[in-house]
C-alpha cells in the first residue's frame, strides 16, 4: 500500500539527483536543468503531505503553485543570464564564468 | 493489504520518473539531457494525479513540460557552438564528481532513512475537498492575495529583466 513514506522517498531520491547534477556538470544550462529537478522534488513534498496529513484544505498545493511561479521567473532570469554571458565569453562552461572575480 | 492497480502504476511511473533524471544527470549530450527532463517533468505530473491534485498535475504540465522545456530547448540551441555529444560532459575533475555523488549519496540515504523508519501515522482527518480547484481559489484570492499579487509582479519583472538581459545593451 503506497503511503506517505513512499512519496517522500521519491522526492528525496529526485532531490538527491539533482544535488548530484549541480555539483558534478559543468554546463550552464544543465545545472539549471538540475535545480528543476529539485524543486519538482519540493512541489512532490508539498502535495503528498497536503494530502496525507492536511486532506481538509488545499494550502499545500497553493504553495505548490507559488514554487512553480518562482521557479519559471528563476528560469527565465537564468537563461537570459546565460545568453548574454555567452555573447562576450562564447562558452556556456561555469569555470569560464569568472566575469565578477578579480 | 494487497496491492491495488494505483500502487502498481506509482511504481512505475517513480521508477520511469527517477530513470529519467537520472538521464538529465548523466547523459553527456545536453539535448538528450532536455528531453529526459520533459519525461522526468511528466513523471511528476502523474504523480501529482495520482495524489488527486489535477490541478496540479495540469500546471505541470502546461508549464514545465510545456514552457519551461521549451525555453531550455531554445537556450540550448542559442549557446551551442561545439559537437552535440560533448556539450554536457560532466566535470573533467575526478574529485568533484566525487565529492556530488558523495553529498548526493549521504542525503539520500540520511533523509531517505528517516523517512522510511519514522512512523508517520494516516491523519484520520476532515474528508478530502471535493473541488480543490475551487478552494486553491478561494485561497488565491482571499488569504493569501498579498503572496498573489507579489507573484504576479516577481513574474512579470523576472519576465522584463530577462528580455533586457538577453537583448543586450546597444553600444551608442
Amino acid at each position: 500500500m503506497i503511503g506517505l513514506n513512499h512519496y517522500l522517498l521519491l522526492a528525496t531520491i529526485l532531490f538527491g539527483i539533482g544535488v548530484y547534477g549541480v555539483f558534478a556538470k559543468r554546463n550552464a544550462v544543465a545545472i539549471l536543468m538540475s535545480i528543476e529537478l529539485m524543486l519538482n522534488a519540493v512541489n512532490i513534498n508539498f502535495v503528498a503531505i497536503n494530502k496525507f496529513i492536511q486532506p481538509g484544505n488545499t494550502v499545500g498545493q497553493l504553495f505548490a503553485i507559488f514554487v512553480i511561479v518562482v521557479a519559471a521567473a528563476e528560469v527565465s532570469v537564468g537563461l537570459a543570464l546565460i545568453i548574454s554571458i555567452y555573447r562576450q565569453k562564447k562558452s556556456v562552461n561555469l569555470s569560464d564564468f569568472n566575469l565578477m572575480k578579480w | 493489504m494487497g496491492i491495488t492497480l494505483n500502487d502498481v502504476v506509482f511504481v512505475g511511473v517513480s521508477g520511469l520518473t527517477i530513470l529519467a533524471a537520472l538521464g538529465v544527470v548523466l547523459s553527456r549530450n545536453i539535448i538528450h539531457s532536455a528531453l529526459a527532463l520533459i519525461l522526468a517533468f511528466l513523471g511528476v505530473a502523474v504523480t501529482f494525479f495520482q495524489l488527486g491534485a489535477g490541478f496540479i498535475g495540469l500546471v505541470q504540465i502546461l508549464v514545465y513540460a510545456g514552457a519551461i522545456s521549451v525555453l531550455i530547448i531554445f537556450a540550448i540551441m542559442l549557446v551551442m557552438n561545439v559537437d552535440a555529444a560533448q556539450t554536457n560532459s560532466p566535470n573533467p575533475s575526478r574529485a568533484t564528481q566525487l565529492w556530488g555523488a558523495l553529498v548526493a549519496l549521504l542525503l539520500v540515504i540520511g533523509l531517505g532513512g528517516a523517512i522510511w523508519f519514522s512512523e508517520l501515522m494516516p491523519v484520520l482527518g476532515p474528508l478530502p475537498v471535493a473541488d480543490a480547484v475551487g478552494a486553491i481559489a478561494e485561497l488565491l484570492l482571499g488569504n493569501y492575495v498579498a503572496a498573489f499579487e507579489a507573484a504576479a509582479v516577481l513574474l512579470l519583472l523576472a519576465v522584463v529583466g530577462a528580455i533586457i538581459l538577453a537583448k543586450g545593451v546597444e553600444e551608442e
